[in-house]
Order: structure tokens, then sequence, then C-alpha cells
């Protein structure tokens, strides 16, 4: 018999990937997770549960780290993202990435992508003054990163091999250091939207 | 997951038009819940409207006092809101005891009041569920119900509404604004989320199709004595077992006025009334506090795996007055 295709939804999308316009068409279904990954070859951001329970698949979207897994990838058009692989500048590391090496902050290495666009995430949040479900004094306007701190902040990243003695550590490093605040990427006011395949089609 | 038409919604009435015409599409906001629950084909709707880009935003003081939060405001940005913190830090604490960072800044105001239970037998489209497939069975009554409920549940459901910031919004006496075809409407937190009865399909009392537009929270002039306190089986990233949000207004040692709601008790945010009752005009003192809630539990119906919760909501309430009484 021969075989039925089925027709399922799909919807052109235009992305802001790692600094490069990119136009793709999805199936309504797929996850930015697999976008990246299947339809993209970007494999940084990692599979751990497809639940949103682990934070491996962390991404950085229009500079918020969000869970790829739960985000649907037709949702994104005009998006900026930020993969593990767009986080360094040439041959130049991130701080966040440099902190992680120096501190020997992995073993296996699979929740370290995630653990790292987790950390530009929070630290860039921490730097604007939120509180967290540790901070005792809701009022501060400026927040003090501790080793509690940085626990709760990253608990949305798990670790298998328990390398977290390592990547507190790193993040609070990563934190202190001189530069403005530890990401290099564009405040979320700053982006300058490209325009959603909608308006370029008119 | 199964395959479904996506929209974009321009603008409200549009969207409300989609759902009234297409009773099988869904709005899809932080998609935190939505999205986990079509991979488990849990939900399975014919279309998507994504209400991210209409203009549901912001965090506004009105003349009267109150708040008004936009139903598209991340649970992020409305926790680290320095109104919200000044003025209902009970908001702001559960909004931080609640997922993870990656998440809250997914999830929005209107998504959050309407995530689904954390039941085990209605995230498994493999097992009867009275919710999920009305008439299939409870499994949970003689199963797995250490996290379900222990106040209102019915012989059909011992679901519980598993959320943290409807807990706090309960206290606060905070109102839901919607738009349905007919047009605006709105509904007190009080009646916002139902008790399970012999129809546990329904979460909530807003009606098929209403797209929530933003939630108000009233003045309230002891709001800045206010918090949350949460246990969990870990510190953090976990659902509650129990949580309590309260808020207290205290003069000499008496009580003058105060709010208390428990979470993950009841298929609603659970607003202790009898405590509330008999703790108003009482002096805030230990005893009195725990009188009141054991008062309050008296009608409690715990199964045997969690009868553990009668104790330790009666800790986590007398804890909590305890912490506002002496600031
Ligand atoms: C691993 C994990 C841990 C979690 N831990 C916690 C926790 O500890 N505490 C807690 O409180 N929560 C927790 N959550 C749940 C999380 O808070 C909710 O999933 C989130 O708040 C839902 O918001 P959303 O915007 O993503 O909703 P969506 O998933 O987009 O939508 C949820 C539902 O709301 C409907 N909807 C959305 N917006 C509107 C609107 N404006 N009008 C009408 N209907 C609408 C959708 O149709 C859908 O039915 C956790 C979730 C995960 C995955
Ligand atoms: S893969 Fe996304 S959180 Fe685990
Ligand atoms: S380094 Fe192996 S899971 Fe984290």
């Amino acid at each position: 018999m021969a075989a039925t295709r089925i027709e399922v939804p799909r919807s052109a999308i235009a992305i802001t990937l790692n600094g490069e316009r990119t136009a793709v068409e999805v199936d309504n279904r797929t996850s930015l997770l697999d976008l990246l990954r299947e339809q993209l070859g970007l494999t940084g951001a990692k599979k751990g549960c497809d639940h949103g329970q682990c934070g491996a698949c962390t991404v950085l979207v229009d500079s918020r780290r969000v869970n790829a897994c739960l985000t649907l990838a037709v949702t994104l058009d005009g998006a900026e993202i930020h993969t593990i692989e767009g986080l360094s500048d040439g041959g130049e590391l991130h701080p966040v990435q440099r902190a992680f090496l120096e501190r020997d902050a992995f073993q296996c290495g699979y929740c370290t992508p995630g653990q790292i666009c987790s950390a530009v995430g929070a630290i860039r949040e921490a730097k604007d003054g939120w509180p967290s479900h540790v901070t005792e004094d809701l009022s501060a306007a400026a927040v003090v990163l501790d080793d509690e701190e940085v626990r709760e902040r990253m608990s949305g990243n798990l670790c298998r091999c328990g390398a977290y003695a390592n990547i507190v550590p790193a993040v609070l490093d990563a934190a202190g250091e001189g530069s403005d605040d530890g990401t290099d990427l564009p405040r979320r006011e700053e982006f300058h939207p490209i325009p959603s395949v909608e308006e370029v089609a008119g | 997951m199964k395959p479904f038409e996506y929209e974009r919604a321009d603008d409200v009435a549009g969207a409300v038009a989609t759902l009234e015409r297409d009773p099988d599409a869904k709005y899809l906001a932080g998609g935190t819940n939505l999205v986990d629950l079509m991979r488990l084909r849990v939900e399975t709707p014919s279309r998507l409207v994504d209400v991210n880009r209409l203009d549901l935003g912001g965090i506004v003081v009105e003349a009267d006092g109150a708040v008004r939060i936009g139903a598209a405001v991340r649970n992020s940005d409305l926790a680290a809101d320095p109104v919200i913190r000044e003025r209902y830090p009970v908001l702001s604490r559960a909004l931080l005891s609640a997922a993870s960072g990656q998440l809250r800044n997914m999830a929005s105001v209107g998504g959050n009041l309407l995530q689904r239970t954390r039941c085990v037998y209605f995230m498994d489209s493999s097992k009867p569920c009275n919710k999920r497939e009305p008439g299939s069975g409870c499994p949970a009554i003689v199963g797995v119900s250490r996290e379900l409920a222990i106040l209102g549940a019915s012989e059909h459901c011992i679901a519980t509404h598993p959320g943290d910031m409807a807990v706090a919004l309960t206290a606060l006496d905070a109102i839901v604004h919607f738009e349905t075809a007919a047009g605006p409407d709105s509904l007190p937190m009080s009646g916002f989320h139902r008790l399970p009865g012999d129809d546990p399909s329904r979460d909530t009392n807003l009606p098929p199709g209403a797209l929530i537009t933003s939630v108000e929270v009233p003045p309230l002039s002891f709001g800045g004595r206010s918090t949350y306190r949460k246990a969990r089986d870990r510190r953090s990233y976990a659902f509650a077992l129990a949580s309590v949000a309260a808020a207290l207004d205290v003069e000499d040692g008496i009580i003058r006025d105060l709010r208390i709601a428990v979470g993950a008790v009841s298929h609603k945010p659970w607003r202790a009334t009898v405590a509330e009752e008999l703790l108003r005009g009482s002096p805030a003192t230990p005893d009195r506090f725990e009188a009141a809630i054991r008062a309050e539990l008296d009608i409690a119906r715990p199964t045997e795996q969690n009868a553990f919760k009668i104790p330790l909501v009666t800790r986590l309430v007398v804890g909590v007055l305890d912490e506002l009484a002496h600031p």
C-alpha cells in the first residue's frame, strides 16, 4: 500500500540566531530545542527531560534565559536567540565559559551548555536587582550574590554528576568580573527587533 | 504531539472570536504548562492562539490605589516589580518560590492562574482520571495521593491546584478580569477556582473561551506586612506539599485584621476564613494561632498518604503568623 502523506500544519519564521538572520519553516509542533538540534545542527543545547524539569536546554531568547524544550519555535518570529555556540566572541571565550573552565565546573559536560546560558541570564537578573527566594530584604535595590543566592538562582539546572561544588564558585567568579555585567549581550530594551516574516511579506 | 494550527492574535476581540468559532482551540501564553501537557497528549488542541503579542502587559497603580497587572506579565517581572515588593511582599515571595528562573521568565500571570493539577494520574494519559476523561474514575483516592487534596475534595477527584501565585492572590482578594464574546467580565479570586464536586473536568468558573486580560489587586493597608511560606520535598524548584500566604495587622498585641490562604491542600487556593474569623480581635499569640488553624482544618479529610499535611499546615500557619506578629 502506498504511504499516505499526512499534512501537518507548518509555519515560516525568521529569527536572529547568534547574530545571524535565519529564516526557516517549522512544523508547528517543533520546540526551539528541536529546531536548534535537528534542523539547524546546533547541538550545544541538550535534551535532558523535554518537560522543563532539568534546564539542560537553557538558551537566551531576547536576552532572557528560557527552557528551549517548552518554547514552540513557531512563536519566535522576530526573536533574537543566543545559544552556547554564540556566546564566545571569535576565539575569545565568554567570561562565564572561562570561569567554568578555570573552576573545572563540570564532569561529563552534558548539563554544561545549559548551566552556562542559565548563568549568563542569572547574572544579568541579579545586576538588574531582581530578588530571589532566599533574598532576605525584598526592598534592597541591589543584589549581593553569595553561595546561597547562586544555588537558588541556578536551581533550574540539574547536574547528574553533582558538579555543583565547582559550578557555584564559577558563577560567582563570572558575576564578579570587572566587565559591566558579565554578559556581552545587549539588554532586552536595546534590541531592535528584526521585521517578522509577516511584516516583510506586507 | 497532535498536529495543530497556529495563529498569532493581534487584538483581544479577534482572539476571543477565534475561540468562539473553534471550541477546541486554546490560548498559548508562556507554554510552560500547555506545551508540556500537549507533549503528554493530555491536552490536544486543534489550534493555538498565541496571545503573547497582545497588549496585555504592564503593572499599573490605579487612582483608587489598586494595582492592575496585565495577564501577559511574566512571573519574573511581577516578582521583581518595586511596587509589588513594597506593597504585597506575599505576592513576590509566592512567585519567587515557584518553578525556576527560566520558567518564571516564560510563565505569564494568565497562564499561571490556569495551570493544571500535577496529579500523576491526570498527567498520564494511559491512566483513568475523571478530570481528564469524565467518568473514567479516580485512581488517586486509593493510589498515589501524597501531594493531593485534604480539603474540599470529592469522591470523584482529589486533585489540587498546584500553584503558588494564586494562593497569594487569594489572600489579597484579587479580582480576575477577562473578556468573552459577550464583553468584559470579572471574578473574585475566591470564586475563580472551584471545588471538584461531580464535575472535576472544570478547574475554574471562567466561562469557556474567556481570555484573561488582567488581575487587579485591591489596596491593603497592611499588605506590606505579609509573606509566603512553602514546604516542599527539596529546597528549590519543586511544587508545594503545603504553603501559606498571610498578612497581619497587629496593634498592641491584638490582631486587628488578617488574611490567610493555604496552598496545595485543595482544588482551589484555600482561604482560611474560619481561622481568620477566630483570630480577628484576638491576642497575637502562638496558642491562638494554633487553635484557629486547627478549627479551620476540622473538616479536612486526608488520605493515608497525605495525613501529614494536617500537622504541616498547622505548623506553617503558626510559624508564619508568629513571624508577621514579631517583625
Ligand atoms: C518543572 C516545572 C516546575 C514548576 N514549579 C512550579 C511551582 O513550584 N509553583 C508554581 O506555582 N508553578 C510551577 N510550575 C508551573 C508554572 O508556574 C506554570 O506552568 C506557568 O505559570 C503557566 O503559565 P504559562 O504562561 O506558561 O501558561 P501556558 O502553558 O501558556 O498556559 C496554561 C493554560 O492557561 C491558558 N491561558 C494562558 N493565558 C491565558 C489567558 N490570558 N486567558 C485565558 N487562558 C489563558 C492556556 O490556554 C492553558 O490552558 C512549574 C512548571 C514546571 C514545568
Ligand atoms: S530538556 Fe528542557 S528542561 Fe530538561
Ligand atoms: S557535568 Fe555531568 S550532568 Fe553536569
